[in-house]
């Protein structure tokens, strides 16, 4: 369409007013973005942590070491968190394209989606932070 | 007149003075975005006190406030029956028409006081309070020809259609033009070019028409980078249309025709 469009659009009803109060998709949206912008980030990270390998192993070891503290295996859990639903829901917009019927059971793809995620970060959560846990109150 | 009322009139611009309140009726509060482009930088809330009964629907409490306490209040109106599609506008943060939502469904639970936030539909210029400017919504409605396309030569009868053919697109006709799905459209509110819901639904609607022969043009319009693709299936569209039209359904289904050529 014609950029005029834009121009004259612009600037308009958008500041100040209330939240929108969107169907669950636009929910489901708004996490499918924030969780794919985490985990670009994470692969951000991660590959200039594994590229120092190259540089000298030392430095690699010393930089995987400063990784183990609980702080950073909280944002391992997130990471799993984050990755896991965006591969869920990516899913689930996939059948929304392509599957006849995805539209209609949207919803329902969706709780079935949340349900999934759950019912994997539970036991997940447990054996991931089970370590930190026994380091940090001295468990056994 | 009696004084009073003259003087009411001239402050305020309305009618004159208060109607009965009739019985059964409760207090509401009625939060309207107002926004005078001559005169105000910013846009404001103005709160008004509204008696209504629950079987009132929120285009009642509108005139309510422009007939007998501000007359300034702007906001589009026709048939006030949910045909024309002339009120849209965003009630307690979701596009609805005003006359077609009642306010015993707004109502707090327990007989709490009921706030109503209205607010004009996103991502229109506004012109005055509720009503915005509606030729960029239009102007994307026309772009997709929404019209009859057919080379052949013309029938000296109707063109017929079996029930099976008018079924394939018979959701898509009840489409009333109103905006409420364009404009609960995250994409359509920050990308200016985005055609929107209604005009793929209003594109859908000939596509899929037996009788129709305008789809490959269509369909060429609706593949563009401000087409189809732009949209992010977030369902606003579907839960906002006060027709019950499958909007993210139609999208899909000319998502799909693109596709896989078939229609």
């Amino acid at each position: 369409m014609a950029s005029t469009t834009a121009t004259e659009r612009e600037g308009t009803s958008r500041g100040g007013g209330t939240l929108y109060r969107g169907d669950l998709g636009m929910w489901s949206w708004v996490a499918h973005r924030i969780t794919g912008v985490l985990t670009f980030f994470f692969l951000f990270a991660h590959v200039i942590d594994t590229a120092l390998v190259r540089v000298s192993p030392q430095t690699y070891d010393s930089v995987i070491e400063v990784y183990k503290n609980p702080v950073v295996n909280l944002m391992e859990l997130g990471l799993v968190g984050a990755v896991l639903f965006h591969a869920l829901n990516g899913i689930r917009i996939m059948l929304v394209d392509f599957w006849e019927k995805g539209p209609r059971f949207q919803r329902a793809m969706l709780w079935t989606t949340l349900a999934v995620w759950v019912v994997v970060m539970v036991p997940g959560a447990y054996f991931m932070l089970e370590r930190t846990l026994s380091d940090l109150f001295g468990g056994k | 007149m009696t004084a009073s009322t003259a003087e009411q009139t001239s402050s305020s611009g309305s009618k004159g003075s208060e109607p009965p309140v009739p019985e059964g009726a409760i207090t509401v509060t009625v939060k309207i975005r107002r926004f005078n482009t001559e005169f105000d930088d910013e846009p404001r809330w103005d709160s008004f006190e509204i008696p209504a009964l629950p079987s009132d629907r929120v285009l009642n409490l509108l005139h309510y406030v422009k007939w007998y306490l501000d007359g300034t209040l702007t906001f589009r109106r026709s048939c006030a029956h949910g045909i024309c599609g002339s009120d849209a506008m965003r009630i307690n943060g979701v596009n609805r028409l005003a006359c077609k939502v009642l306010l015993k469904d707004l109502l707090s639970a327990g007989g709490k006081p009921t706030t109503i936030t209205i607010e004009p539909i996103k991502g229109l210029p506004v012109h005055k309070d509720l009503l915005v400017d509606m030729e960029p919504f239009f102007e994307a409605f026309r772009a997709v020809q929404p019209y009859l396309i057919n080379y052949s030569p013309e029938p000296t009868r109707e063109r017929l259609q079996s029930a099976a053919d008018r079924e394939r697109f018979d959701d898509t006709t009840k489409c009333i033009l109103c905006a409420c799905c364009t404009t609960s459209c995250p994409v359509y509110w920050t990308d200016g070019s985005y055609f929107g819901p209604a005009a793929i639904v209003n594109a859908h609607r000939f596509i899929f028409d037996s009788r129709d022969e305008g789809a490959e043009e269509r369909l060429d319009i609706l593949s563009d980078k401000e087409g189809v693709w732009r949209c992010r299936t977030t369902f606003n569209c579907t839960d906002a249309c006060p027709r019950g039209i499958q909007v993210t359904k139609a999208i899909q289904e000319v998502k799909r025709a693109l596709l896989f050529k078939r229609v």
